[in-house]
């Protein structure tokens, strides 16, 4: 009953990230890779990739503030781990950012750089809020609705 | 049992495969881990291409001698890692006389035919594009476990000669997933600008 009804909630909680665009199937992808031995998985890696990504927010936008001129291989170098890191768990709309900024990397863009880094910060912000809010509901309504895997 | 002087098998882990899997992305060590372990293999992850060498014992360190060395029947690496590349790293498993017949596989996220080209050149197995996914972790393991096979050494299953479904050592849907391996990525058909990671290894011993 209430259970249900939660479950409910956290299905259509995820279709709506998928409806806005902000995942792609590679999330579906490291959910079928949980089972009863590991039913947190999707959760620890997107943990991970928190990690990693703040430091390389951090890391990028240091490397934003030395101009004259912009660095553009480092930050090219840097984008290119963060988009690795959201393209493995299936940050559909933050790998775009990430392209983008890539694109004006390669053509030696400054203010396309800069104007890119800040539209990737909020999507990022936004996606981060928006798993958080996914995983505790999930978390709520208790083991997994999705157990593909029986191992 | 493993032959005298077999490199390719492990002398435990009854029959499972022994993955060396090499990213320096912690998100990416820790997903590939997990697809190789659903696909029944073990595994050692480590996160540079000097970090594998050294567990390899090709670092220089020659302190152990041949029949000493790690057990290792793939090596799964990325190819953009800082300091060694996946494809140095690659050069060098295949100079060494211990390790150059163990299978390597390429993964990036970046599509690029020449890098894809030079990879597969050097005697790479496979160039995976990533988010690597399961279906393409269990077809590249799926056809190791035929290879060593078809090399006659003698296991506790009997080892089938005909390229049909593989011998369930893992899970029964590992023949599925060889049947879906050939749409194993979006874009597959459309060549050049994408090509299916199916059509990227040199042997075409895979049911694509």
């Amino acid at each position: 009953m209430d259970r249900n009804q939660s479950r409910r909630q956290v299905a259509a909680m995820k279709q709506s990230l998928f409806d806005q665009g902000l995942l792609d199937e590679q999330f579906i992808q490291l959910e079928e890779l949980q089972d009863d031995a590991n039913p947190n998985f999707v959760e620890e890696i997107v943990t991970l990739h928190y990690r990693d990504s703040s430091r390389l927010i951090s890391s990028i936008e240091q490397a934003l503030k030395e101009k004259n001129p912009l660095d553009f291989n480092k930050l090219d170098t840097l984008m290119h781990q963060f988009k690795g890191s959201s393209s493995s768990i299936g940050a559909k709309k933050v790998k775009a950012e990430c392209n983008l900024f890539r694109e004006y990397c390669r053509v030696g863009n400054a203010e396309g750089c800069m104007r890119s880094f800040q539209q990737l910060k909020k999507e990022y912000a936004t996606l981060r809020k928006k798993l958080e809010a996914y995983f505790q509901l999930a978390r709520q309504a208790g083991p997994q609705e999705i157990a593909c895997r029986s191992k | 049992m493993a032959a005298a002087g077999d490199v390719f098998l492990p002398e435990v882990g009854a029959g499972k495969l022994h993955v060396l899997a090499v990213d320096d992305s912690h998100v990416d060590r820790k997903v590939i881990e997990r697809l190789l372990k659903i696909s029944s293999c073990q595994v050692t992850v480590v996160e540079s291409g000097s970090r594998a060498l050294q567990y390899l014992g090709l670092d220089g360190e020659k302190s152990s001698i041949g029949f000493d060395s790690v057990k290792v029947n793939l090596i799964m690496t990325d190819y953009s890692m800082p300091g060694m590349t996946g494809y140095e790293l690659l050069k060098k498993i295949k100079e060494s006389s211990v390790f150059r017949e163990v299978p390597v596989v390429v993964m990036s996220s970046e599509n690029i035919l020449t890098r894809i080209d030079s990879c597969l050149e050097e005697g790479a197995e496979e160039f995976l594009l990533k988010p690597v996914k399961l279906s393409d972790v269990k077809r590249v393991t799926d056809f190791i476990m035929k290879g060593e096979g078809k090399k006659g050494v003698k296991k506790s299953h009997k080892r089938s000669r005909s390229d049909d479904y593989s011998p369930p050592s893992s899970s029964s849907s590992s023949s599925i997933s060889t049947a879906f391996s050939s749409v194993s990525h979006p874009c597959d058909l459309s060549l050049p600008a994408s090509p299916s990671s199916a059509l990227l290894s040199k042997k075409t011993r895979l049911s694509i």
